[in-house]
Order: structure tokens, then sequence, then C-alpha cells
């Protein structure tokens, strides 16, 4: 079942990432597009081609694998489906990271600082989440920290932005708190790859610690699964995705929440098995979610939160109601 | 600041000052500024203030019911509507003739620099954001009367507004006006110096900037139209 599943995923995600190299307002025949990409043999298509829309396909895929993973690695060691790094203000908290590095002129003086910027406000967001909720994750305590941590972001996001002396940069809240990859470049793939490819392996190798932990921590401590050290992974792994995500793609909400959520039950509720499909889920998502921006919308920045929060949100309420129903919250 | 008499102007707006977009920057520092404000405007107890087609209107209206005599000019979107304006504020500041000498000067610049050339290079402007002018706006003005061709005009663009830069690349312009990044990040201006941007002028494209003289309607635009047809005659 499981392998079937990861197949059709991936099959989908090849797809869908085709798609989104052939979709574009510049209207290239598909052949021409595919031959200008492998051959670069015409200036102009081959520069539309490498330098726009493969950076913006790799990125989609990049970027929504690691909002995938985060939110199904989170969910496993809260034990809640409601842990999302958008909504408890991990990505938020990366994404005000982010926004220092570039307003003080950091991530312009070495390249690294962006990244890094955006990994510690993600971690700083995942240790206050993880402190105040607990060991075990209280649906309420999880929730209002996230509220908390939110809201306390995006305030200094916007704060940082208005006090920029660049009269764009206020304009670009939105971004920050919708994320979008319109007009994304190689440069920012290079930027994110390897980050979030360091804690996708960081996370991926917790599968089998997880399965246990859905034992009760006792159970797991006595299989021989040592709770700090794996606490430690989720918040490095986490922060690196997320932080690296957000730190090209802006803060891109739900993604964590509606695809665990969905590929749960056909995975047969083992985290093991969750946290890769939910890094592919996640890809095929965000390729759907910024091909849809790009069909609607041709001419404007439609944002990509703006989709997947209309797909997350009802689900989260969903979510609320049935945890509620199970007397959890 | 061209007509006025000394000690005619009281205070000037704060864009005066900013040098991305003021043509006038030395001769602005000898001016205190405003921020457009009504309570400031009015300490200033100006008997005429020079307000533009997009100041706002309830600043407007409130200095008005101040009983303070208010003018808006409205925004050049051609060469041709240059004089007009010079006119109408050589009229509110009672210097008719220095407005007159003005015009025929400007005039004359401009139809020395029109001359007619053989060919039409393709040229785009490309600002923040993507944003570029098409037909009836002063940018594209300035290039077609330096003997460019502007290509967000080809793609059907009258006024300002975004073109994708997958478009503008398979457009294929010969020259490449950016628009100049202010200080500070934004993401909106790192389209200036995206790669596929930079691609396109190692391989093909002349590269120019667009300054303060692009912005506005004054005679200065001369001096962008000047440096545009030295462009033009090298090559």
């Amino acid at each position: 079942m499981s392998r079937a599943l990861m197949a059709g995923l991936g099959a989908l995600m090849v797809a869908l990432f085709a798609a989104s190299l052939l979709i574009g307002p510049a209207g290239l025949a598909p052949v021409q597009a595919l031959s200008a990409l492998i051959w670069g043999d015409a200036l102009a298509e081959t520069l539309v081609m490498r330098e726009i829309r493969l950076p913006r396909a790799i990125l989609a895929a990049l970027v929504g694998a690691a909002l995938g993973l985060a939110g199904a690695a989170m969910q496993g060691y809260l034990r809640n489906p409601l842990a999302e790094p958008g909504l408890i203000g991990v990505s938020g908290s990366a994404a005000l990271g982010a926004v220092l590095a570039l307003q003080t002129g950091l991530a312009a003086a070495h390249v690294l600082a962006l990244p890094f910027a955006a990994l510690a406000g993600a971690v700083l967001a995942v240790l206050i989440i993880l402190a105040l909720a607990g060991p075990r994750g209280g649906s309420i305590t999880l929730i209002l920290a996230g509220i908390a941590v939110s809201a306390l972001a995006g305030a200094l996001t916007s704060l940082v932005l208005n006090l920029s002396s660049n009269p764009f940069a206020a304009s670009e809240i939105v971004f920050w708190m919708m994320g979008s990859l319109q007009d994304r470049a190689m440069t920012h793939v290079w930027l994110a790859a390897p980050f979030i490819m360091l804690g996708a392996l960081v996370l991926l190798a917790q599968g089998r610690k997880f399965d246990a932990l859905t034992l009760g921590e006792d159970a797991a401590a006595s299989m021989g699964v040592h709770l700090g050290r794996l606490r430690l992974a989720l918040v490095l792994g986490v922060a690196s995705m997320v932080g690296a995500a957000t730190a090209v793609a802006g803060a891109i909400g739900f993604v964590g929440l509606v695809v665990p959520h969905i590929l749960r039950p056909l995975v047969g509720a083992r985290p093991s098995a969750l946290l890769p499909a939910s890094a592919l889920g996640g890809a095929v998502l965000v390729l759907m979610a910024d091909i849809a921006v790009r069909v609607i919308l041709p001419t404007r920045d439609l944002k990509l939160g703006v989709l997947t929060a209309l797909v997350g949100a009802p689900l989260f309420l969903h979510l609320i109601y049935k945890t509620r129903a199970q007397g959890q919250l | 600041m061209m007509l006025a008499a000394p000690g005619q102007l009281v205070s000037i707006s704060r864009i005066s000052h900013d040098p991305n977009v003021s043509v006038m920057l030395e001769e602005a520092q000898r001016y205190p500024i405003n921020f457009g404000q009504g309570e400031e405007v009015f300490r200033l107890n100006p008997d005429l203030v020079l307000a533009g087609a997009f100041t706002s209107p309830y600043t407007v209206g409130l200095l008005r019911r101040l009983g303070i005599e208010v003018a808006q000019l409205p925004i050049a979107h051609t060469l041709e509507t240059i004089p007009d304006n010079i006119r109408e504020v050589g009229r509110l500041l009672g210097r008719e003739a220095e407005a007159e000498a003005l015009i025929v000067q400007f005039s004359a610049d401009l139809a020395r620099l029109r001359a007619n050339r053989d060919h039409a290079p393709r040229a785009a402007l490309h600002y923040a954001n993507n944003y570029t002018s098409g037909e009836n706006s002063l940018a594209h003005d300035i290039l077609t009367a330096a003997g460019f061709t502007n290509i967000a005009a080809e793609a059907g663009l009258s006024g300002g507004g975004n073109l994708a830069m997958e478009r503008l690349i398979m457009l294929m312009p010969d020259l490449v006006i950016s628009g100049q990044p202010y200080p500070g990040a934004s993401r909106s201006e790192e389209v200036l110096g995206h790669p596929a941007m930079e691609r396109l002028r190692e391989g093909h494209a002349a590269h120019a900037l667009a300054d303060a003289e692009w912005v506005c309607g004054t005679p200065a635009v001369l001096r962008a139209i000047a440096r545009l047809t030295t462009l033009h005659e090298r090559g």
C-alpha cells in the first residue's frame, strides 16, 4: 500500500513539475520550451526556461517537501494533528529572521546570513512552542502559544519593513505573510536546497523513533528512544527546513497541516511511512498551488498562501471540531 | 524652483530631497521641506500651495477650507504637456516672462535632440516589480524622442503596467533601461538584478539606468534624452 502510494505521489510530482515548466506568460510551445531547456539553443527561450521557470519549479517542489515533512514531524513528536509550522508561528518567525537579515544589510554582506537568520528565527519559535506546549502537546496550549508567537512575529516583521528606508519594503509585508515563488532565481535554489536536504535527512532518520513514540513516552523510552536527542533532532530539522523555505518563498501556511492529514489514513498512521509520503505530498500541493496562481491571475502575483489557506483553513476548523468531539481539547 | 523669484518659495515637498527622484537636489537642499500634511502646510501660512493631481483630496480640501489657495497641477504624460505646465506655474507665481523664456529654450532643445534617425533600436524599460511604461507615458516619449522604439508598446501596453519578465525577455530588446534601486533591501527590486536579466544584458542587450530625470515632466527630461541619444549614436 505504502509503496504504491509513494510511486503514485512521485509520478504526480514529476507530472506537475513538467507542467510547472511548461506554463507561463511567455506562451512557449512545449517542444520548443523543452529543447531550449535541455540544449540551450535559442537565447530568449533558454533564459526563460533555465533562469525563470526551472528555479521556480525546483523551489516549489523543495519548499512543498520541506513544509509537508516538517508538519508531519511536528505532529509525530507532539502527537497532535494541529501542529503545523505556519499555524504555530515557526514560519512567521523564520520570516522575521529573514527580513531582519535583509533590512540590516547582513544578507547582502554575507550569502549565508539570510538562511541562517531565518533558521535562527525558526529555532526560537520551535523552542518557545515546545516549552509552552510541553512534551504531550495539549491542543489548547499549542494553539494559543502558536497564535501568540505568530502575532508577535507578524507584528515585528511589519514594523521592520515599515521602518525600512526602501519605499517598496512596506508593500512586501503580504509576501512575507503569504509567500510567493514569482521571479525567483537559481541563486535562491542554491541557498535553500542544502538546508532543506539536511533537515530532511535528520527528520527522515527519526521515523522509527516517532513510531515508538505513538505508544507513549515511557514505552518509547523503554524501547531505547532517547527523548532528548529526538527533541533536538526535531528542533534542528524543522527549523532548518522551514527556515530555508521561508527565507526564499515567504511563509506559506497550511501545507504541513493538509498533506499529513490526507495521507495519514493511507499509510496506516505510521509516522515512519508518513514522513516521506508527506514530503512528496507537500511538493505536489505547492506545485499545484504555484501552477494555479499562474493560471488564475497570470499577470498578477497572487500569493501562494492564499490558495493553501483556502484549502487548509476549512480543514483546520474541521480538525478542531473533531478533536473537541473526542474530548481532547 | 526654476521659476520662483528669490524668497517666493517658503517650503518644498520632502521628495525634492530624495536623490532617486529629485533633479534639483542641490538647489532643493536650500529650502525647508514639508511632508504634505495639512497642519504643517497651514502653519507656514502661504498665499499659494502647489499640489500634484494625486495629492490627498482631504489635505487639499482642508487647506482650501482654511482659506489658502491651492492649485493642482496635472501629471505630464507626454513631452507636449510640459510647456503647458511651465506656463501654468509661471502664471500662478506671476512670473509669466520667465516661464515663456523657459518654454522657448525647452522647445528648441527638444527639437534639436529629435533629429531624424535611420534605424530605431528596441528598448525595454524595466523597473521594480517588472513595472514598465507603454504608450501615453512620459518615459515612452523620452525613448521615442531619442530614436528608440519601446517594446512595452509592442506588447500592447498603454500607460504604466507590469510586463512579466518572461515576456520582456521573449521580446529581446536591444537596450534595457532599469530603474535605480533605493537604499535598503526589497524583493520588488530584486528583479532588476535577476540572473535572467543579467544574462540578457551580457549576451544581447546594452544597459542603462533610469534616474530622477525620467520621473517628472520638467525640462530635466532633456538631459535623459540627450544621454540616450549618445547611446543611440554609439551603437
